[in-house]
């Protein structure tokens, strides 16, 4: 049994497609068989939604009357400053920007209540957003100062453009120490009092096609309630990592960097997020389809949570320490029953990524393939696979002597 | 019959320094368990509580507490979730030191239980997109 991508595409625009979803696939799946499974289903949708820290905006305001020049200038929107180091008018708002009087951590732990990331759930929901921005002056950008009020329906441009999102599997976070910590895991209470997970398991994108044999730079895919697509390997991408019998890696490995259109998503797909402690964040939605290609594709998508194990990492001492010890592996069945076992201590788990909007994504998504609306692309590049001899590196810190 | 209801009280500054809680235990046999108490510089104090005995007695005491100047509301008004925010991650649903919020087990949704909630605010600031609200 084999499609094409080109096959499936033309079912879509006659309205005959099958598609399910990465969850409807496991019934499937197990009732029917993989072959079976393989031969009537075309499409498996998949689904995320979760704090994605590498997100962030370009924005193309528009020239002002007379001109000024951005670049090399220092420019807020909100009050949370953006990257100017680009042409004229053209500026980067990241999703972890903070407002320069932000207490920050001063008073422990700092809440984060605004930064990039909420300004950019404002911006989708086309609200006005107060930009202040002083530049240097140029004969031909004369102006030197510039406060107006934007809106997303005005500017020229704002593209989405998030360098690492998607982790294909992702750490369980714990505390051994004896005192509350407030990580990027969420707040993780002492002596192993909790905890969090991060992926949607079983509808994650990058775990339902864990060799990159269906999504790669071009794929077409849910991206914030709009339509965006992979732009590149995220960063971080490591797919040489240890994996199961299934292919599901046991740790964080790829990633995807993922670009589209601000202008026709929507902000409840774009969530501005707080992590105490930690910093400001944006929640995005990603959504990815997978074309059935083979009986193999199908057998990858009809992974369970049960078949994928996350790492027990200490946020306390190993993860800010660098130290690679893991306290055990456990699985997403384990981890969505609401208690795993650690060091024979039973530990309630709470997830920071939704699983019933991750739910809502895949059968979005799912509709609009159904209903024609959303055709597939097949990669124009394969993302680096474990034959591609990428590694993760560390930094290697070189002291800076002063010159004699 | 017994009954038992958690309440928030709001005192009046000149009230601050009278034994309140003390005459409900002592002239209306009822029993009571502080959950957060607070008096700001300026501000009238604040009192949370849980208040158990029974109907009759219950129904004096709130008559008393009246009578002398305090403000009753009851809990659950005062901690809001915002539907529209609240993405159903689960990041409350451990820190919650009553498990107040708990997961639908079909669906994977988070459940708030106002009944449970002893507005401690631990959830408010740990929400991630900020979904929980406290109004005293």
């Amino acid at each position: 049994m084999s499609k094409t991508i080109a096959e499936i595409n033309e079912k879509i625009k006659k309205g005959k497609a099958v598609v399910v979803t990465a969850e409807e696939v496991l019934d499937i799946a197990r009732k029917k068989g993989i072959s079976k499974a393989a031969e009537e289903i075309d499409v498996v949708t998949t689904g995320t939604f979760s704090p994605m820290c590498s997100s962030g905006v370009f924005l193309n305001i528009g020239h002002a009357k007379p001109r000024i020049k951005l670049g090399g200038g220092k420019v807020y929107l909100n009050d949370v400053p953006v990257y100017t180091g680009l042409a004229a008018v053209d500026v980067f708002l990241g999703a972890t920007a903070l407002p320069e009087d932000d207490p920050k951590n001063k008073i422990y732990p700092g809440e984060f209540r605004y930064g990039g990331g909420h300004v950019i759930e404002e911006l989708v929901a086309a609200k006005d957003i107060r930009l202040e921005a002083v530049a240097y002056g140029t004969d031909c950008y004369p102006r030197k100062k510039l406060e107006t009020w934007i809106n997303l329906k005005d500017i020229n441009n704002a593209i989405l453009f998030n360098v690492r999102n998607a982790y294909q599997n992702y750490e369980v976070g714990v505390n051994l120490s004896d005192r509350t910590i407030y990580t990027y895991m969420g707040v993780l209470k002492p002596e192993l009092g909790n905890a969090n997970y991060a992926t949607s398991g079983q509808l994650s994108p990058l775990l339902n096609d864990p060799y990159y044999k269906t999504i790669g730079i071009g794929t077409k895919i849910f991206l914030g309630g709009g339509i965006g697509y992979v732009a590149w390997h995220g960063t971080q991408h490591n797919p040489n990592v240890l994996r199961g019998d299934n292919g599901v890696p046991e740790e964080g490995a790829g990633t995807l960097s993922l670009i589209g259109d601000l202008k026709q998503m929507k902000p409840e797909w774009l969530i501005g997020t707080s992590m105490l402690g930690y910093g400001c964040t944006l929640t995005v939605g990603i959504g990815v389809p997978i074309p059935i290609l083979s009986e193999e594709i199908l057998r990858y998508t009809a992974v369970t949570d049960a078949d994928i194990f996350a790492p027990i990492i200490d946020f306390s001492e190993a993860y800010p320490q660098m130290k690679p010890d893991i306290l055990g592996h456990v699985s997403y069945a384990e981890l969505k029953s609401g208690h795993i076992a650690i060091q024979g201590k039973d530990v309630p788990t709470a997830s920071l990524s939704s699983y019933p909007k991750a739910v809502e994504i895949a059968n979005t998504l799912k509709n609009w393939i159904q209903k024609g609306k959303f055709l597939l692309t097949a990669p124009v590049a394969p993302l680096p696979d474990i034959e591609s001899g990428i590694t993760f590196k560390p930094l290697k810190e070189r002291p800076i002597m002063e010159q004699e | 019959m017994n009954i038992s209801r958690r309440i928030v009280l709001h005192f009046p500054p000149r009230m601050t320094g009278q034994p309140v809680v003390y005459r409900l235990t002592k002239d209306f046999n009822l029993s009571f368990n502080i959950l957060k108490a607070s008096i700001s510089p300026g501000e009238e104090g604040l009192l949370i509580m849980e208040l158990s005995g029974d109907q009759r007695n219950y129904d004096k005491g709130i008559q008393y507490l009246t009578e002398v100047g305090v403000k009753i509301q009851s809990l659950s008004q005062d901690v809001v979730r915002d539907e529209a925010r609240c993405t159903h991650c689960g990041a409350c649903i451990n820190l919650c030191p009553t498990s107040a919020f708990s997961l639908e087990p079909k669906t994977r949704k988070v459940l708030f239980d106002h009944n449970k909630c002893v507005v401690c605010g631990l959830c408010v600031k740990a929400c991630p997109p900020r979904a929980m609200r406290l109004y005293f």
